[in-house]
């Protein structure tokens, strides 16, 4: 940070271009794909454009396995590529390519021109590389609001359903709250130790003694409120559901998998690197939030009717349990959230797609009287919605309960054996939502509408097109959908490549 | 290392995938044909153990999770062959009754894949040498239960298989949360080991034994069930289609009765010692609670229902005598009890055939009238389930009692009213079935050649067993002593040091 003022001409700052490569792939893809957005001919928009940003997904995620194994820093002290980076990048770009096929032909990025969407998307993703390998609050700053600002776009991307408008704009304002809060925390952090950088200003805080000083610690209380925010975590998740509703499924697929990713990223690195010294302020706070997390996701999952807003609490409960990796402060916990992160994501977006099929298909929505009878009339997409909730709730065999395990293990072995034990003993509700679920499409009655005895509304809603019911879903929600859900499997019961993979995810952040 | 232990466990699923996917006419001779097969290795297996070396053969040891230290371990020994053999006694049983009472709405191939993937559920969990996996087969095998009830159940299936599997879990995710932590604390920041052989050789502290030991003792008692931990089993009991139910009683309880001897014993001894009281507590209410309650419900299935709740009471309590009578009792008790429970449960389907439908003992009476033979038969399994003596139960009980009454009196004297209290539950349920006054919608045909084809050979094994209890004694009792050898030293330990203490 400090310059030679001596110097008239500073040297401008050394970059390591191919260490950027994922980012610029990401830029770059979003501006080619805007351009060809423009084009004139139908099939050029509607096929080349997603075509354009799956290959885009696709260089970056080559990009971040070139760079596999790396641990480098980026213009400057800006930005770090560590393996955190690398694995959280490879679950955003993998999010990032399922959100484009669940994205595909769907309403929402015909009513806002398919080169914006999809360019939104890839900027978004932008966003959380800066943010997920930030080493500096300003750059933090600027990576939560280059993923932030294409979201708000994009949650309102419907823009002739009103649902969808509202879930954008709501967005926006509980979004710039957080951010606002973030920005002042940050603000005041830079007041009490008057550094920007991660690490300068663990060192400011352990040599000025800073840990009780109240300045400091509001900063630190206004990171924590921001930050749980935008990771919707409890008590301040209560625009998730809500936004999860309203905005295009597909839009709702990609946030839940890749902005959680995110999230969790900055989360470790500005808590478990910047303010590690002073830990025993804010692990408390974050054990309790964990708590209220895990409580408040799978008792407001209970009983609802849409599944989107099933799925919205569920991924409150979930970052709950991520939390609990996260609290440790271990090598150990880091490895489990990155676990957790990547098996939790094949399930939930199997889950998603699943959903999405049956929006098009039947004139009910998001409602679960959509999946009535799916086990006879279209047994692949039940049969991988099964295998989802089954791992979304934990069940072995299956890449959920690998996650779970993970976290059970880390926490043992961080002394946290009874946070981890209050976390099993919550996600005994979460059966509660997910296998009425699985029930619901098993239970034999083919006919929608035929179980009076349910009294579940069912809701108007759902695209124009979608209307004509019988109509089957294109080929790729189902491909997506069984894929995925052979995953869960697979890595419900091989396990070990994902933890090879995740083995050296702390590296980068000098923990025991 | 050998392979066959692999084979045994996942034939039963193999056998479930081909006849899902062969042409469905076939599914259900498969799943027998399956099942049987199985029934022969177990047996093989049974013969071909070799007692005078005893121990663990048949090891299977593959590392399955190297991060985390999970093996692939699979051995017998004397303690689980017995209770495998009946687990496939039992299923081969289950699939018979598929061809007589075919579960509708027409989907035998995934009846038959849910079946066997039940059944290599439980026998894993049996075999298992590994604590992490013996918790993942323990949890495993409540899923194919979950499709099989809500599947093919009875009219209330959603809710009771919801509340089968949030009690269940309650428990099983526990039971993980302490068997992850047995295993990391017994590195002390090495590698984690799960192998059960490995942790047996480092207790734990006292006080995380404790929490742990609740934790697995929780998961078990659920599972059993054991008062007050059986809300789930009158909603679960009454849903469940004939042939789940059958294996559902005769053997998912044994599984929790087999953790206690091979898991919870050996790695937390001291914790058990020190719970001693509590668990007999548990067991003891339980006999007295579920023999009350079968004496006064009107379903045939709930009779059982909560019969079986008593006679695992008996069961946990020979395990929790801490001696060699006892445990042996136990291990055959757990064996008489699967065959005549899962026998019992064929019964009161052919009760309820003869009843016009309805399986309240209100309903039945007379049955007998129509049916001599099927009569004989029941007597057997009637006369089995209150332990006359001459039955391998009355045996068993007997252990039980014995083992009981050396290690702490009162328990046994208290767990002696159950004997009586067996009696009138049983009898009760063959009286009002089978004598009394015809019942209105009663129309008594005699047993049918495959209801027979059922049920007979199950009788036969309850005879046999009479004749010759020591064919599950004996194999048996090589296992107990290990799964002792532990609490023995714990107890001796803690005599020594409370003797110390009044000495100071």
């Amino acid at each position: 940070m400090s310059m030679p003022l001596a110097s008239t001409v500073p040297a401008a700052p050394y970059i390591d271009w191919a260490g950027l490569s994922p980012l610029l792939a990401l830029l770059g893809g979003a501006i080619i794909v805007l351009i060809v957005g423009l084009a004139g001919p139908r099939g050029i928009r509607t096929k080349l454009v997603p075509l354009l940003s799956l290959a885009t997904f696709g260089v970056a995620l080559g990009c971040v396995i070139a760079l596999w194994g790396q641990n480098l820093v980026l213009i400057e002290d800006a930005l770090q590529l560590d393996p955190l980076t690398l694995i959280l990048m490879l679950v955003i770009c993998g999010g990032g390519v399922v959100a484009v096929l669940l994205a595909w032909r769907d309403q929402a990025a015909e009513e806002i021109a398919h080169g914006e969407f999809f360019a939104l998307m890839l900027l978004a993703s932008a966003g959380m590389f800066v943010l997920v390998s930030s080493r500096d609050i300003v750059m933090t700053f600027v990576g939560l609001e280059l993923l932030s600002l294409p979201l708000y776009i994009l949650c309102a991307s419907r823009v002739r359903e009103e649902r969808s408008l509202e879930s954008g704009l709501k967005y926006l304002i509980i979004g710039s709250v957080g951010s606002a809060t973030v920005l002042y925390g940050f603000a005041l952090l830079y007041g009490a130790t008057g550094q920007t950088g991660y690490s300068d200003i663990a060192s400011a805080i352990s040599s000025n003694g800073l840990a009780t000083d109240p300045l400091f610690l509001t900063a630190v209380a206004m990171c924590t409120v921001g930050f749980a925010f935008k990771a919707s975590l409890a008590p301040f998740h209560q625009w998730t559901p809500d936004v999860y509703e309203g905005a295009p499924t597909p839009v709702t697929a990609f946030m839940s998998v890749a902005t959680k990713a995110a999230a969790f990223g900055v989360i470790i690195r500005l808590f478990d690197v910047a303010l590690r010294p002073a830990i025993e302020a804010w692990r408390p706070i974050w054990i309790a939030i964990a708590l209220i997390t895990m409580v408040v996701g799978n008792v407001g999952a209970l009983r609802q009717p849409s599944m989107k807003r099933m799925l919205a609490y569920s991924s409150v409960a979930q970052a709950g349990y991520v939390l609990v990796g996260f609290v440790l402060v271990t090598d150990l916990g880091v490895q489990a959230i990155c676990s957790y992160l990547i098996l939790y994501s094949f399930g939930n977006l199997a889950a998603f797609a699943v959903v999405i099929a049956r929006e098009r298909e039947t004139g009910e929505g998001d409602n679960i009287s959509a999946l009535r009878g799916l086990g006879t009339s279209r047994p692949a997409l039940a049969i991988a919605m099964t295998i989802s909730m089954l791992s979304l709730a934990g069940i072995p065999a299956t890449a959920g309960f690998m996650g779970k395990l993970r976290l059970v293990e880390a926490a043992a072995a961080g002394d946290y054996a009874w946070l981890v034990a209050v976390l099993v003993v919550l996600s005994v509700i979460s059966l509660a939502y997910y296998l009425p679920v699985v029930a619901t499409m098993w239970r034999g009655e083919t006919q929608p509408g035929t179980d009076a005895a349910s009294g579940v509304p069912v809701l108007a809603g759902g695209a124009p097109e979608a209307d004509a019911t019988g109509a089957r879903a294109g080929w790729e929600l189902t491909a997506v959908a069984v894929l995925l859900a052979a995953a869960v499997i697979v890595f419900g019961i091989i396990p070990q490549p994902v933890f090879n993979l995740v083995a050296s995810a702390a590296r980068g952040l000098g923990l025991s | 290392m050998t392979i066959h232990l692999s084979i045994i466990l996942w034939l039963p699923a193999a056998a479930g995938l081909l006849a899902l996917l062969l042409p469905s006419r076939f599914a259900r001779w498969i799943s027998l044909l399956g099942a049987l097969l199985v029934l022969a290795y177990a047996i093989t297996l049974l013969v071909d153990y070799d007692r005078a070396a005893g121990g663990m053969q048949y090891v299977t040891d593959i590392t399955w999770i190297r991060s985390i230290g999970i093996h692939y371990a699979l051995a017998v020994s004397g303690l689980n062959l017995v209770l495998l053999a009946t687990t496939a006694v039992i299923f081969t049983a289950s699939a018979l009754w598929t061809l007589i009472d075919e579960p509708d709405s027409g989907k035998p191939g995934i009846y038959a894949l849910l079946m066997g993937l039940a059944q290599t559920a439980v026998m894993g969990a049996f075999m298992a040498q590994d604590l992490a996996l013996f918790v993942v087969f323990f949890d495993l095998m409540l899923v194919p239960f979950y499709f099989l009830i809500v599947i093919w159940g009875g009219p209330d299936r959603t809710r009771a298989v919801l509340k089968l599997f949030m009690y269940t879990l309650v428990g099983s995710l526990l039971m993980l949360v302490g068997a992850i932590t047995t295993g990391v604390m017994a590195a002390n920041g090495g590698e984690p080991n799960f192998l059960l052989s490995e942790l047996a050789k480092t207790p734990l502290g006292s006080t995380a034994q404790g929490w742990i030991f609740l934790a697995f003792a929780l998961a078990f008692l659920i599972k059993m069930p054991s008062f007050p931990f059986h809300g789930w089993m009158p909603d679960g009991y009454s849903n469940m289609p004939i042939g789940v139910l059958a294996v559902f009683t005769a053997i998912l309880s044994k599984v929790a009765a087999y953790g206690f001897l091979q898991i919870a014993l050996p790695l937390f001894p001291d914790a058990a010692v020190r719970y001693q009281e509590l668990i007999m507590i548990v067991a003891v209410a339980s006999i007295l609670y579920g023999s009350a309650m079968a004496f006064t419900v009107d379903s045939a299935r709930l009779v059982l229902g909560y019969s079986s709740i008593a006679q695992l009471g008996f069961i946990v309590l020979g395990i929790f005598a801490f001696n060699g009578r006892g445990a042996d009792g136990a291990v055959l008790q757990a064996t008489n009890h699967a065959i005549v429970a899962g026998a019992l449960i064929f019964v009161v389907a052919m009760l309820s055939r003869r009843a016009g439908g309805s399986e309240k003992l209100s309903d039945m009476g007379g049955i007998a009238k129509g049916a001599p033979a099927f009569a004989a038969v029941f007597v057997v399994f009637s006369f089995a389930l209150l332990a006359m003596p001459g039955t391998a139960n009355f045996v068993g009980e007997f252990m039980i009692l014995l083992g009981t009454f050396t290690s702490r009196m009162t328990f046994a004297f208290i767990a002696a009213i159950g004997v009586a209290l067996a009696a009138f539950y049983s009898l009760r349920f063959y009286i009002s079935a089978m004598h009394h006054r015809v019942g209105e919608k009663v129309n008594s045909f005699e047993m049918t050649l495959r209801e027979a084809l059922v049920v007979v050979p199950l009788m036969l094994v309850v005879i046999a067993l009479a004749l010759y209890p020591q064919f599950a004694l004996r194999p048996a009792q090589d296992g107990t002593r290990v799964a002792l050898s532990a609490t023995e030293q714990a107890q001796s330990s803690a005599a020594t040091a409370s003797t110390t203490g009044n000495g100071r």
